[in-house]
């Protein structure tokens, strides 16, 4: 399933001029775990979906509340020539689109 | 200020930016509670360098008027303090300056008389230079290392005061303190400081109060929210009965616009998170504790500077033709080339960059000079790959002069509009256009150039106040 389906919430936004973070979460902790878990998430992944160094990318997990934090560097730093995204609101594709083989979402109680 | 044996500060914040407009119904319900201060951020460099480097706003100042007239009149009807963050929206000179003419507007039709502490948040280039000369400059973040170049090029420069300045101002008495840049945290966190409460929870509180009720669901900017930190834990809630916190909804704002879910970092140090709970406590109220100050040392202070890079045009058209469509990458290097054969001799083509926003293929996406269509509009799991049946086009040029700059945009419009490619069908037009007339002017374009940490023994002193009677 593509993580945009998975996923409860999944925002985007600068994180100051030069970082733009995306926030993936999730309603259960079974989906939340799967895709923490999964190899397709990874930063090697997310650098080559975004353009950018590997090494720059940042994955972190916040259990407490069931939401996987990336954090990677802009291509082009907020409202510079060139840039597309001011505030980095709708950077949250191309990963959105990214499937994550194997896991999906629990059956609804009574189904 | 004893609650249930424990010692309490309270304190509304306005909204998530002075200017987006709260309820007065929210502002009377919280005032019910007695709080200790008003506070509010009006700033952010959220809308991109433009602002701090024209020394002007991104809210308008009927909208500033409107927030701050109401909540000055709360402050001084109860006689606590109103405290305001980044005045101006950047919080360099012009924008305080600006933010302080509509708080004596409001003075004058209110026939009140209050003072003024307002903190100067400008550095002087000098002092960077200095810092970089000794080695107590690096980056915030993936930013380009500085150099004393790219100081002088920065047409101004700001400091992120933390809470010190805001302490020093409290102190002086003033009915009102309008703080140019500073940390959102700062403006909520000095008061909790300077009266001796948990640092850490304090910062984490401003963290979460700063952004108004974006904290609560349904979130909204545009709206106030309750703090009310005690020794060991703190409070939120939102005044509007529409709204309630939530456990989650609490913490999910601990981890808004920043990289790291764990911790954050103020001029005071480092704030960790990992010990945190997030509690339901009844009635729209949520208890915080476990957040954790680990202080800083040397102190750092967040540098923000913008240097001009040009001035930009831009022509805005519509494409509904599929065949338009699917040879949009030929009519761009088309037109790419023509502008340039026409500018040689005149401006080569690296004085000017020539952009095609391309909205329903790849708007969204940061896509270098005369790339092609980037993998995403092209990714067949995302739209079958299939074309969309229109697609929104900006023509954008930025180049050293205004002139230059809608030159090239004329001339690539007129070009796009009538460019030929293989199999065209359209030869009476390539574009619809909305406006006329229909390209329209930029202005200045800007560029952060500093987004840096000085170290500095004693940051306090970058910030100087100055008392104002009104």
């Amino acid at each position: 399933m593509r993580l945009y389906d998975l996923a409860k919430v999944i925002r985007s936004k600068n994180a100051g001029p030069f970082t733009v973070t995306i926030d993936l979460m999730f309603a259960d902790a079974a989906t939340y775990q799967s895709v923490l878990a999964s190899p397709k998430l990874t930063a090697q992944e997310i650098g080559l979906l975004y353009g950018v160094d590997p090494a720059a990318v940042i994955i972190r997990p916040f259990a407490a509340i069931r939401t996987i934090k990336v954090a990677l560097p802009r291509r082009v730093s907020s409202g510079a020539p060139g840039d597309a995204d001011v505030y980095g609101s709708q950077q949250h594709f191309p990963l959105a689109a990214l499937e994550i083989e194997g896991v999906s979402l629990p059956n609804p109680a009574g189904c | 200020m004893k609650v249930d044996g424990q010692r309490e500060l309270r304190f509304v914040s306005l909204d998530g930016l002075l200017g987006y407009g709260y309820p007065e119904e929210s502002l009377r319900r919280a005032m019910e509670l007695d709080p200790h201060f008003v506070g509010v951020d009006a700033g952010s460099t959220d809308p991109g360098p433009y602002y701090l480097g024209n020394g002007t706003a991104f809210v308008r100042p009927a909208q500033v008027k409107r927030d701050l007239a109401l909540g000055l009149r709360a402050a001084l009807d109860h006689g606590v303090p109103l405290i305001v963050g980044t005045a101006g929206g950047s919080g360099a000179r012009p924008h305080v300056e600006a933010f302080l003419d509509i708080l004596a507007q409001i003075a004058r039709q209110d026939g009140r008389h209050f003072r003024v502490a307002v903190i100067w948040a400008d550095i002087d280039p000098a002092v960077v230079i200095d810092g970089l000369r000794a080695g107590k400059i690096s980056p915030c973040g993936p930013v380009p290392p500085l150099t004393e170049q790219a100081v002088r090029s920065c047409v101004r420069i700001v400091g992120q005061m933390g809470t010190g300045p805001i302490i020093r101002a409290l102190e002086t008495g003033a009915d009102v303190i309008i703080a140019g840049r500073a940390c959102d945290t700062a403006v909520f966190a000095a008061p909790a400081i300077r009266a001796g409460f948990d640092p850490g929870l304090a910062l984490h509180l401003g963290k979460i109060a700063e952004c108004g009720a974006l904290c609560a669901e349904p979130q909204a900017a545009a709206d106030c929210i309750v703090g009310r930190l005690r020794d060991d834990h703190f409070l939120v809630w939102p005044p509007n009965p529409a709204r309630r916190c939530t456990p989650d909804s609490v913490a999910a704002h601990s981890l808004y616009e920043q990289p790291d879910p764990d911790c954050f970092y103020e001029p005071e140090g480092k704030v960790d998170l990992t010990g945190c709970s997030f509690e339901d406590a009844g009635d729209g109220w949520v208890k915080v504790s476990g957040s954790k100050l680990i202080s800083s040392d040397p102190p750092t202070i967040k540098l923000e500077g913008v240097a001009l890079r040009g001035y930009r045009a831009v022509s805005i058209a519509g494409v509904r033709d599929p065949r338009i469509i699917e040879h949009i990458d030929d009519l761009e290097s088309g037109v790419r080339g023509a502008v340039a054969a026409n500018l040689k001799g005149t401006n080569a083509e690296d004085n000017y960059s020539l952009r095609f926003i391309r909205y329903g293929l790849d708007g969204t996406t940061w896509r270098g000079q005369g790339e092609a269509q980037s993998r995403q509009a092209g990714d067949p799991s995302m739209d079958g790959g299939a074309l969309p049946a229109e697609i929104g086009l900006v023509i954008e040029a930025v180049a050293p002069t205004q002139e230059l700059a809608d030159t090239v945009v004329a001339l690539a419009r007129a070009t796009s509009l009538h460019q030929s490619f293989a199999g065209r069908k359209t030869t009476a037009g390539n574009l619809a256009f909305p406006f006329s007339p229909s390209d329209l002017q930029g202005g200045p374009v800007y560029e952060f150039a500093i987004y840096h940490l000085l170290e500095t023994a004693d940051p306090d002193s970058l910030f100087r106040i100055e008392i104002r009677e009104m």
